[in-house]
């Protein structure tokens, strides 16, 4: 079927859908995934459908060296995206708005992420995104606008459980997406929707191809949505834009200054990028070479430390990466009530596998809350790559029991 | 199942006219001409153009001559701001109300940042500008003076004859951007006194892209574009031909049909109104007590956002408005309603309710009951904290 087809084979469900009976909103971001969803969801017939789209960041204002802060008369562009989010559901049949969200956005999600990586750490905006932004606030207004269920376009699953609603990983591991949600409330999940938690990338591309989804043909979104260029420019531009003491970065280092590279007898192997250009576990673009590295046996340097106050970056063999355990800050659990209720919980800790970043494939481990939603997440075998700033995420099964961030 | 949405946002744009339709098709069928070219067709096309001028003229009172056809009110506006600013070379004042439609505003901002001194006078909390505020802003070095006849917003009429006849008694022009006015209320540009006058036909049953300036005898307009002599040199472009022949028939009717609107758009806006302070006793109708057009009502339910009430409205079929119509359909704090002075709670809480001819009192009753209906729904969904906020 064509796409001027498939767009006429549908009649605008707009008149028929009465504000209050059930009404499902739809996050439409443009992108293939959520696109398909708002299709099934319109398909499946069983209510009226809303599709909602957030302005979330005009790159054009950011970027283009133009002050965003005033809200000039007429300004009020989107991203090319969520023109796509209206096509796709025009051919839905389903109604759509845009809600203009980018202060939120910038508050939540952009200023937390630049905070972030001057304090050493790497970030997990899409977590934050989702947390904050679409399961708090969205969810929020779409209820404001009658709908009793946020549908997205997730790769996870929402499953009835003995304590309520649970969330699940998505039937294709390699698809996944649960790690993302690992924030949600259960009274979020109880008024979410992931229509694609069954479907493989094929299925949903198929979908698209099939009904003729202008979105067919669109790639993957890898990237963080607000980085056009690379993170490092981003994070200087950010942070130069605040301008706060000391050239508007930490306070203590200048901005674009080359990060001291050492080993770990804080011997200086070389200057590099400054040091928010840098990830814990990272291999490539060090800035030093591998040979200059006297110790750790001569082979390949990863970088094991980062200290935002000194500029300072060590780094070292694979084998001093190895960590047996690290803390958590910001625990968060699903269903306490079920995952903590046995009287050694809080003493020995809970079981659980971990995932310690997105395509993380998972370890076994223990996690132990400790006061102030802290807590010590020891793992079976020690783990390379344990970054401070992201999300360590626990499963049993395919279930999620909650997570943390890696302090 | 449903009844048929009601179209409520005749501010924004208006259905077209089947009589003013039924005029254009021609044009759009079988006829067709450049109205500059010397043959037949071309002849055709320049008598459908000039009987279209002729209709536009007679509904302001003017001669089709000081007609100018543009392709927007937008067009109109700009082509006389920065046309002042020019001939000005950017030297000297300008003023205009606060609350001017933007295509005012932002050429307003280009001439100054040309160089130019740009004073904006405030209307007040009842929507209108105070004629001897803007006159006393008004110096010898000032090149323009603009005051919208209507707001596109909360619909009040403002004191254009007051401050043109004054204006022009020190050799300053006037424009008056009568775009929200023309067709709702009578427009004439012998009582206005204003030199250049903008109008719009789909704002009145017309179809999109056909509009007008109207120049007084003597005033002075550098034009916006060139490249052909159309327009006696004052807009280059071959003329619109199918939407000017529409905006001609919209003027012919609105001419003749003027009153008969007047009392039947105030007749369905104060069912409304008076339905709404009813339905919801504390409905805050802004600008009530001044004079204004007959189909607009502007109004903030405490405690609701006017961007969730626009939605839910929609969703239940009816179309309003939160203010100025935003190209991607995003809802910001109008700058207008800012100028008025109201708190921007006040302002995202309000909406823009603005009858068409079509509508008709069961459609006023039927958007009463959704109106009472979703604001209950908003009030019971907004947390107790955020209404506060909101009020």
């Amino acid at each position: 079927m064509t796409v001027a087809a498939a767009a006429h084979a549908r009649s605008d469900r707009r008149a028929e859908a009465p504000a209050s009976a059930g009404l499902t909103a739809v996050a439409m971001s443009g992108g293939l995934d959520s696109s398909v969803a708002a299709w099934l969801l319109a398909e499946a017939g069983e209510g009226p459908v809303v599709g909602l789209s957030m302005l979330l960041w005009d790159a054009l204002a950011e970027e283009g060296g133009a002050p965003a802060a005033a809200p000039a008369s007429g300004r009020c562009c989107g991203a090319l995206d969520l023109g796509d989010a209206k096509r796709v559901a025009r051919q839905a049949g389903i109604p759509h708005y845009t809600l203009r969200m980018d202060a939120e956005f910038r508050e939540k999600v952009v200023d937390p992420f630049v905070d972030e990586y001057l304090a050493g750490r790497t970030p997990s905006p899409c977590v934050r995104c989702n947390t904050r932004v679409k399961f708090d606030l969205l969810l929020d207004r779409a209820r404001r606008l009658g709908a009793r269920r946020l549908a997205t376009g997730h790769y996870a699953r929402i499953a009835d459980g003995p304590a309520g609603p649970e969330l699940h990983a998505a039937a294709h591991r390699e698809k996944d997406q649960s790690y993302f949600l690992f924030e949600l409330t259960r009274e979020q999940l109880a008024a979410s929707v992931f229509p694609l938690g069954e479907l493989s990338k094929d299925e949903v591309r198929a979908v698209a191809s099939r009904t003729g989804l202008v979105v067919a043909e669109k790639g993957e979104s890898m990237e963080i949505c607000f980085v056009a260029g690379g993170v490092r420019e981003f994070v200087e531009r950010e942070a130069g834009r605040r301008g706060a003491g000391g050239g508007g970065g930490n306070g203590l280092v200048p901005l674009g200054e080359g990060a001291a590279i050492v080993d770990r007898e804080g011997r200086e192997l070389g200057r590099g990028s400054p040091y928010y250009r840098y990830t814990v576990g990272q291999r490539r673009g060090l800035g030093v070479s591998s040979t200059a590295a006297g110790g750790g046996g001569g082979g390949r340097l990863y970088v094991l430390a980062i200290d935002p106050a000194a500029n300072r970056v060590t780094v070292g063999g694979a084998d001093e990466l190895a960590r047996p355990a690290f803390t958590g800050r910001g625990l968060h659990w699903i269903h306490p009530e079920l995952d903590l209720a046995a009287d050694d919980a809080a003493t020995a800790g809970v079981e659980a596998t971990v995932k310690i970043r997105s395509r993380h494939p998972g370890v076994a481990a223990r996690v132990r809350p400790l006061p102030g939603r802290r807590c010590e997440v020891e793992f079976a075998t020690p783990q390379h790559g344990v970054a401070p700033g992201q999300a360590a995420v626990f499963y049993r099964g395919s279930r999620v029991l909650g997570g943390c961030w890696i302090a | 199942m449903s009844a048929p949405p009601v179209y409520l946002d005749h501010n924004a744009t208006t259905p077209l006219d089947p009589r003013v339709r039924e005029a254009m098709l021609p044009w759009l069928g079988e006829r067709h001409g450049n109205p500059s070219s010397i043959h037949r067709y071309g002849q055709a096309a320049r008598e459908a153009v000039e009987a279209a001028r002729e209709e536009v003229a007679a509904l302001l009172g003017a001669r089709p001559a000081e007609v100018v056809l543009t392709a927007s009110g937008t067009e109109a506006n700009n082509a006389v701001v920065l046309g002042a600013g020019r001939r000005a070379g950017f030297a000297g004042r300008v003023v205009l109300s606060a609350f001017e439609h933007p295509s005012v505003r932002a050429a307003a901002d280009v001439v100054e940042a040309a160089g130019m001194e740009v004073v904006r006078v405030l209307p007040g909390a009842d929507g209108v500008v105070d004629a001897a505020e803007m006159l006393a802003a008004v110096t010898p070095d000032t090149r323009l003076v603009a005051l919208m006849l209507a707001n596109n917003e909360v619909g009040t009429l403002q004191p254009v004859a007051e401050v043109a006849a004054a204006s022009r008694a020190r050799g300053v022009p006037v424009l008056c951007d009568a775009v929200q006015a023309v067709g709702k209320v009578p427009v004439s540009v012998g009582e206005l006194g204003c030199d250049f006058l903008t109008l719009g036909g789909h704002k009145f049953h017309g179809p999109l892209g056909a509009a007008a300036l109207r120049l007084r005898p003597g005033a002075e307009l550098e034009p916006l574009l060139v490249g052909g002599s159309q327009e006696r040199r004052r807009r280059a472009s071959t003329e619109n031909v199918p939407a000017v022949v529409g905006l001609g028939a919209a003027c012919g009717h609105a001419r003749r049909e003027l009153a008969e609107r007047g009392r039947h758009l105030a007749e369905l806006r104060d069912r409304f109104e008076a339905g709404v302070r009813e339905a919801i006793p504390d409905v805050r109708l802004h600008a009530t007590g001044s004079p204004r057009l007959p189909n607009t009502s502007h109004l903030a339910v405490p405690g609701i956002e006017g961007e969730a009430l626009l939605i839910r409205l929609d969703l239940a079929g009816f179309a309003v408005s939160t203010g100025s119509a935003c190209a991607s359909g995003t809802v910001e704090p109008s700058p207008g309603l800012r100028a008025m002075g109201m708190a921007p709670e006040e302002a995202l809480a309000s909406i823009r309710v603005s009858f068409g001819m079509t509508n008709t009192a069961d459609e006023v009753d039927r958007f009463l009951a959704a109106l009472v209906r979703e604001t209950g729904e908003l009030r019971r969904l907004m947390p107790a904290a955020a209404v506060e906020a909101a009020v």
